[in-house]
């Protein structure tokens, strides 16, 4: 169902094959444990907040996933829910709040605002979010269906454990 | 049915460009600039409009003058709206200012300063309330490109 997978180890690196087989073992196993904890950090702008508390609520219940504990300080936080609206006064409020989040952390551009600014393609709003920080999943829709945002979680799930996980330096 | 106070203020307040007339429930003045603070007073001392409820402008681009700018009042006795038109040109967009008659008139000429570039004489404090410092232009001007923006952060490449 989900194909959309990052190749765990590179071309460059597929020489020593005992090393890589450690290596890949390695990062299924961080990748296993890190795909259902994802904290949440909630920066909820505008009207998809309603959407956030219906898919957080028990009906839908992301806590399913492990992203349902949300941290309201970005420094404890691994997803950034952008969850809204950004506007170009608010732009360096999110940019902050994403260089205060620790590594690894992902970004989730929840409803069609945070994702291209939608219908406001005006002077006030920022037109994606992706033109200030990096984004993992886009979730389109005005707002997405809960289901979508189950499906959003879930296949970053798919890329969190499908990624290299490094924990001691850039090799391992 | 209209309000009776009505007819009182429509004979009280006769702007030089004609008596007042009743659109869609609101008893509507055009007046000339220097009318404007006279007939406020007016109306907030001797008909009691006590709430100061909005000031707005009209980007009429090609006309001459070019922009207009609308306040509106309610009086919580009577129960009736207001809505006064001030016409002003495009090379001095100013009105005088309702903060000394309203303090809540401050917040709501900042954002028609910043909106419509309208200035308001007699408020000190015009600096941007919606936008931010930096922005150039007025958005909702007429003349304002839809979609020119101007951001803060410098976008990613």
């Amino acid at each position: 169902m989900y194909a959309r997978t990052v190749p765990i180890v590179p071309a460059s690196r597929q020489k020593d094959g005992a090393f890589e087989y450690l290596t890949t073992r390695k990062d299924e196993l961080i990748g296993w444990a890190r795909k259902f904890s994802i904290f949440p950090y909630p920066f909820v702008t505008a009207c998809c907040a309603m959407e956030f508390m219906a898919v957080s609520a028990s009906p839908y219940d992301t806590d399913r996933f492990g992203a349902a504990l949300p941290r309201f300080s970005p420094r404890q936080a691994d997803l950034l829910m952008v969850v809204g609206t950004v506007t170009h006064k608010q732009a360096p409020i999110l940019l902050k709040v994403y260089e205060q989040m620790c590594e690894p952390k992902w970004v989730m551009a929840f409803g069609v605002c945070a994702t291209s600014g939608g219908f406001y393609q005006n002077y006030a709003a920022l037109p994606g979010i992706d033109k200030v920080i990096p984004v993992d999943i886009y979730i389109p829709g005005c707002p997405p269906r809960p289901e979508m945002v189950i499906d959003g979680i879930m296949q970053l799930q798919e890329k969190i454990a499908g990624s290299r996980h490094l924990i001691v330096n850039d090799r391992f | 049915m209209e309000p009776p106070l009505f007819d009182g203020l429509k004979q009280a307040i006769v702007p030089a460009s004609g008596p007042g007339v009743v659109s869609h429930g609101i008893l509507v003045f055009v007046l000339a600039p220097d009318e404007l603070l006279p007939t406020v007073r007016q109306l907030r001392d001797a008909h009691g409009f006590d709430i100061f409820l909005d000031v707005t402008a009209v980007d009429w681009i090609g006309q001459v003058p070019r922009f207009e700018v609308v306040h509106h009042f309610y009086s919580t006795a009577h129960k009736v709206r207001v809505r006064l038109k001030v016409r002003v040109p495009e090379a001095d967009p100013s009105v005088d200012s309702l903060v000394p008659l309203y303090g809540s008139a401050a917040f709501m000429e900042r954002e028609c300063h910043d909106m419509y570039g309208i200035h308001f004489r007699g408020n000190a404090d015009l600096r941007p309330i919606l936008l931010y410092e930096g922005f150039v232009g007025h958005p909702l001007r007429k003349d304002y490109p839809k979609q020119q923006e101007q951001p803060l952060v410098p976008y990613r490449s």
